[in-house]
């Protein structure tokens, strides 16, 4: 809010009071009922709604709650509405519906009771609002009294003392079975979390070429299986298989098969293949 | 357990002992309860109700003249620094302790007085919309909790307060709330219209012997 809007309001709220309490103004505002416009949204704030500005006004003339000027309280009851309403239409909501109702209370009063109907027949209209304020200002002063009641860590406080220093009862000792049975869960967990390296492939094609070659040095016929090493894993047979392809490729391997699945064998091609 | 000799029941003065280090170490009132099981074994009978009630008076009265008191809440015994050192006691901590709002003072003393309670009958008495910050720091201090739900439609929650709320308060039940001020009958309205300086002032009556019996 800028202060240009203050200032501009600044002057109706001065201007506006014509307070009368009990139908003799009052000539001058009182010191505590004026409200500086920027201070205005702090002293909103410190009622706790309509009743409770209600019953400030009501208080502050010393009027009692059962004998309420509607007419009055409603007159200056505006006059804070007016203000509200300018710096806080959000807030006004609930303070509007309390206006309404005083101004209905304060009509329904001036409208001439029906004659011959009984006296009971239709309630005070001020009756409600009085229950209504009674009840609230009730609660209203046994807030104040419960704040009083001595509060912890405001008033009072604990004496306790640090049960640092004692010690807690030894933990049993574990069973071997328990001990077990930790492990065992810890290399399963370790299983599931194998690091998978990748790394240069060990084994060379090219190298094993070579060396399949050497063991087919004295140019016999060797089983073809036999070249095809299990003991390093599928890999090693794999690339034993490629190293076999690519001599045969090269023409470096003749090959032979006795009979229909038989048994396959290889050996080194010495010379080089005539021309035919 | 079997190199645990069984202990003895024990003796009021070291009964009044334990009790003493028990209720120190705990951050929270202990209950009658609770110090009945600290003081038993195992495999003994611990002592009875009458002798820790007993030897709680006495510890308490070892307690005479000193700045601290054995004191008893909704939630049971507890040690604090007599009200009277607070001022210096508050003065020698860092933080200042916070100061409640009017509204959230209000609306717990009306969740006090009338639990179970909903929402909407703490707006119709204060005449304003409940504010969720104000019902959030209630139930975060601990003061109040919802205890059910109204069977009406919405089924609104409905709010009372705790134990904590009492314990904080040093208070061991509900009706040692100070009372509400009575409500003063309604008998006589000052006439409709009449509203200037010498307005009746109602007269307060006992509503019952006064009224006339309405005319048929």
């Amino acid at each position: 809010m800028g202060t240009a809007e203050i200032e501009e309001i600044e002057r109706p709220v001065e201007a506006d009071w014509n307070c009368r309490v009990n139908g003799s103004p009052l000539g001058e505002m009182p010191a505590d009922l004026y409200i500086p416009p920027d201070a205005l949204e702090v002293f909103l704030e410190s009622f706790e709604g309509p009743l409770d500005l209600l019953l400030y006004l009501i208080r502050r003339q010393n009027l009692d709650i059962l004998a309420i000027p509607i007419a009055e309280i409603t007159r200056q009851y505006m006059a804070y509405i007016d203000v509200i309403q300018t710096l806080r239409l959000e807030l006004a909501g609930e303070y509007l519906v309390m206006a309404a109702l005083l101004a209905e209370i304060k009509s329904r009063m001036l409208l001439p009771r029906p004659a011959g109907s009984g006296d009971d027949t239709e309630e005070d209209p001020r009756l409600a609002l009085i229950r209504q304020l009674q009840e609230y200002e009730r609660f209203k002063a046994a807030a104040e009294r419960l704040d009083e009641i001595p509060r912890l860590e405001r008033d009072v406080f604990h004496a306790h003392a640090s049960r640092d220093g004692l010690s807690a009862p030894p933990a049993p000792a574990p069973a071997l079975e328990d001990l077990l049975d930790a492990l065992v869960g810890v290399l399963r967990r370790a299983g599931l979390t194998a690091h998978h390296q990748i790394s240069a492939e060990a084994l060379s094609v090219r190298e094993r070429m070579a060396r399949i070659l050497e063991t087919l040095e004295h140019e016999e016929f060797v089983d073809f299986v036999s070249l095809l090493v299990v003991t390093e894993g599928r890999a090693g047979v794999v690339v034993a298989f490629l190293a076999v392809l690519e001599l045969s490729k090269g023409g470096l391997l003749e090959w032979g098969q006795g009979e229909p699945f038989g048994p396959i064998h290889v050996r080194r091609r010495m010379a080089p293949v005539e021309a035919a | 357990m079997t190199d645990m000799e069984p202990r003895e029941v024990p003796g009021a003065e070291a009964l009044e002992l334990i009790l003493e280090a028990v209720l120190f170490a705990a951050s929270e009132p202990l209950p009658v309860k609770d110090l009945l099981l600290a003081c038993s074994s195992s495999e003994s009978e611990g002592p009875d109700r009458a002798a820790v009630e007993a030897a709680l008076e006495s510890l308490g009265a070892h307690y005479r003249g000193r700045a601290i008191e054995l004191v008893q809440s909704a939630s049971g015994y507890r040690f604090r620094v007599r009200q009277r050192f607070s001022l210096q006691v508050q003065a020698a901590q860092p933080e200042r302790p916070q100061r409640l709002s009017r509204a959230l003072l209000e609306t717990l003393a009306i969740i006090a007085y009338r639990q179970p309670v909903t929402r909407a009958e703490i707006e119709d008495i204060r005449g304003v919309a409940v504010s969720t910050q104000i019902m959030r720091a209630l139930t975060e201090r601990e003061w109040v909790h919802v205890v059910g739900h109204k069977e009406v439609p919405g089924r609104p929650g409905l709010y009372a307060t705790t134990r904590t709320f009492l314990d904080d308060l040093g208070l061991s039940r509900l009706d040692e709330l100070p009372p509400l001020d009575a409500l003063r009958e309604l008998v006589d309205l000052p006439g409709a219209g009449d509203e200037t300086g010498e307005a009746v002032r109602v007269r307060v009556q006992a509503a019952e012997d006064t009224t006339p019996a309405a005319p048929d």
